[in-house]
């Protein structure tokens, strides 16, 4: 337990609490139970919760697990939308049709590029906004409250609020970019095939980047505060305090929100739904949107199981490596 | 020393003790100037598209037609609302929204609740294992969810039907709600059910009278968390439903864009704008136990 776990609600201190707190508070005479085997049995919890376990588990088994499992198994046959026949195991046929299939890497290329740049900025806008919030300033109650909307926001309005503020003509940004003599003339930024990409990427951060924000303040604010005094007192600036007392504590908040967001943005599919469809010419075309056609367009169920799959293999990879430098960390 | 440091600059070493106070002070007067610049660059990037958004619902055709737009609509009007709900049954598909969204987040939560307490107090190998699914689930793509989901509902005849939607997503929201609350179960010392057994409670009653008015603002937490995400979900929704009678919100609100993205701009903003609202009261009451939700779930050392 090296790391300063912002979420103070340890396990540990209640597992590990001396039972004889307890006892004195309820015991006429009972005493209190001592070890963990009979604080167990004393909650019926030994046998008991075999009944409370299953009826409870179960469902997760059968509405999570099963279907879940059944996608992977749909991936290694030619499943097909509406078609009658029986579908047929096919073995790695998907995988291997996959592997040359050139406009699913693309997707892939566009994904990565998609995923790891929102990610990023994410992170790095999501911190700067959150050592701002945690100052003691003026308007940061407004920061807070717009900072929870975009949270809150369906993301099909996101986009559909952004394609109205990218709009050629009646959009809000050429005009202001305009005035500011940024542009020449309009800009068609959603159908231009370099600036597309760049332009859905900032509103996957203008979206995720509030949540982000949240969760680390919520970090900060665990921070103690008797450290960073200390640190002054010692001399430190502003970078060496933040490098030396507040990036360690708030690491592994941002370390756990950074890889579920490289999960959320790999596996995003509404924004860019709504802002381009995909296009221009496939330039934002991410692999969900991809697998959604194939799957949905086209009815090719397997073969959408099987990129769905290279897909959770992606993101898998991707954890590990990220996350292997940090449980090294951990355990020393 | 440490106004030294603090200044940077050689000559301040030598300098008279006053003057290296007043230099300090500059220092932090620019270091205030600094935050507040970089606050206001980030109220300005939060808050420009909602202002366009809101500003453009209350905008009147002709404006909306004009060549330079403005920030603001010169004369206000409610227009674009009406029209909204002239296009498109936006009534039907807000109903249907909040039975779909309402639905799921009952189902998922009741499910979630004794399993979530079970697996916090009766730690084994179960309770890892299901644990480690529900992060596992967290990584499957939407697009590998639906198809098996689909093929069931498909030979149940539910697709394009509420109930199906609702189905799908207790499945989606399930290891999420059992995350979210687990944390919210921790946070209830176990010595208080203890004391209640040695005094006789019996299980149900323990969990009835001490579990479960501890857990109680968890738990309207995470029901608040769960519908708006069901209220806010859209992947599902457009591959199920196909007939306008069963499209919830999100999907209507597409059918606003059209063909070819030429779009009715004023109803188009209106519609998103009364879609916006629920979660937006929902997360108003929320926004203090979001962080700490998360955080329970996401980081437990």
């Amino acid at each position: 337990m090296s790391t300063a776990s912002p979420a103070s609600l340890g396990d540990e201190t209640t597992g590990a609490l001396p039972a004889a707190r307890s006892g004195g508070r309820g015991g006429r005479g009972t005493p209190p139970p001592r070890t963990p085997a009979a604080r167990k049995r004393l909650l019926g919890l030994d046998h008991g919760a075999w009944f409370l376990l299953l009826p409870a588990l179960l469902p997760i088994l059968v509405l999570s697990v099963g279907p879940l499992l059944y996608a992977i198994s749909l991936s290694f046959t030619d499943a097909q939308f509406g078609r009658t026949v029986e579908t047929d195991f096919i073995g790695a046929t998907n995988f291997a049709d996959l592997r040359l299939d050139s406009l699913f890497w693309d997707s892939f290329r566009i994904g990565l590029v998609w995923a790891v740049a929102v990610t990023a900025l994410q992170l790095v806008l999501a911190l700067g906004l959150a050592l701002l919030l945690n100052q003691n300033l003026r308007f940061r109650w407004l920061a807070r409250t717009l900072a929870l909307v975009p949270w809150a926001m369906p993301e099909v309005v996101v986009g559909i609020m952004w394609r109205l503020v990218y709009h050629q003509d009646a959009g809000i940004l050429n005009k202001t970019l305009r005035q500011l003599g940024l542009i020449g003339e309009n800009v068609d930024w959603l159908t231009n095939l370099s600036l597309a990409l760049p332009a859905v990427i900032l509103v996957g951060v203008w979206a995720g980047m509030p949540q982000t924000t949240v969760v680390l303040l919520a970090g900060l604010q665990n921070v103690p505060h008797e450290l960073t005094e200390a640190a002054q007192l010692d001399g430190a600036g502003v970078w060496r305090r933040f490098t030396s007392v507040t990036w360690p504590a708030l690491k592994p908040v941002a370390v756990a929100m950074t890889a579920l967001n490289f999960i959320w943005n790999f596996n995003s599919f509404g924004l860019v739904y709504v802002l381009t469809q995909g296009g221009p010419g496939g330039q934002t075309r991410l692999p969900m949107l991809f697998a959604y056609e194939e799957a949905f367009t086209y009815g090719q169920f397997g073969y959408a199981a099987a990129m769905g799959v290279v897909m959770i293999a992606v993101v898998a990879v991707f954890l590990t490596v990220f996350l292997r430098k940090r449980l090294k960390e951990d355990a020393i | 020393m440490s106004a030294t440091s603090s200044a940077g600059a050689p000559t301040a070493r030598t300098s008279a003790p006053s003057e290296g106070h007043g230099r300090r002070r500059t220092l932090r007067l620019a270091g205030r100037t600094g935050q507040y610049a970089g606050l206001l660059c980030y109220l300005v990037f939060l808050a420009f598209p909602l202002v366009w958004l809101v500003s453009t619902s209350f905008k009147s055709p002709q404006e909306l037609g004009r060549i330079d737009p403005t920030w603001l609509p010169r004369h206000p009007t409610l227009e674009n609302f009406r029209a909204a709900f002239e296009a498109q049954p936006l009534a039907r598909s807000a109903l249907n929204s909040l039975i779909v969204a309402g639905g799921a987040t009952l189902v998922s939560v009741a499910l979630a609740v004794p399993a979530a307490y079970a697996l916090v107090r009766h730690r084994s190998r179960v309770s890892t294992a299901a644990n480690g699914w529900v992060l596992v689930s967290q990584m499957f793509p939407f697009v590998l969810v639906i198809i098996p989901l689909f093929l069931v509902l498909k030979n149940l005849h539910l697709v394009n039907s509420l109930g199906g939607l609702i189905i799908v997503y207790v499945v989606w929201n399930l290891p999420f709600s059992l995350w979210m609350l687990q944390g919210y179960v921790k946070a209830v010392p176990v010595s208080l059910e203890e004391a209640a057994a040695v005094d006789g409670a019996s299980r149900p009653r323990i969990l009835r009278s001490v579990v479960l008015p501890l857990l109680a603002p968890g738990l309207v937490a995470t029901l608040m968390f769960s519908f708006v995400t069901a209220w806010n979900e859209f992947f599902f929704a457009l591959v199920l439903l196909k007939s306008p009678e069963t499209q919830t919100m999100s999907v209507i609100l597409t059918r606003f864009l059209g063909d070819e993205g030429v779009a009715d701009l004023g109803p188009l903003a209106a519609a998103s704008v009364l879609a916006t609202i629920p979660s937006l009261l929902f997360f108003a009451l929320l926004q203090r136990r979001l962080a700490s939700g998360m955080l329970a779930g996401a980081v437990k050392g």
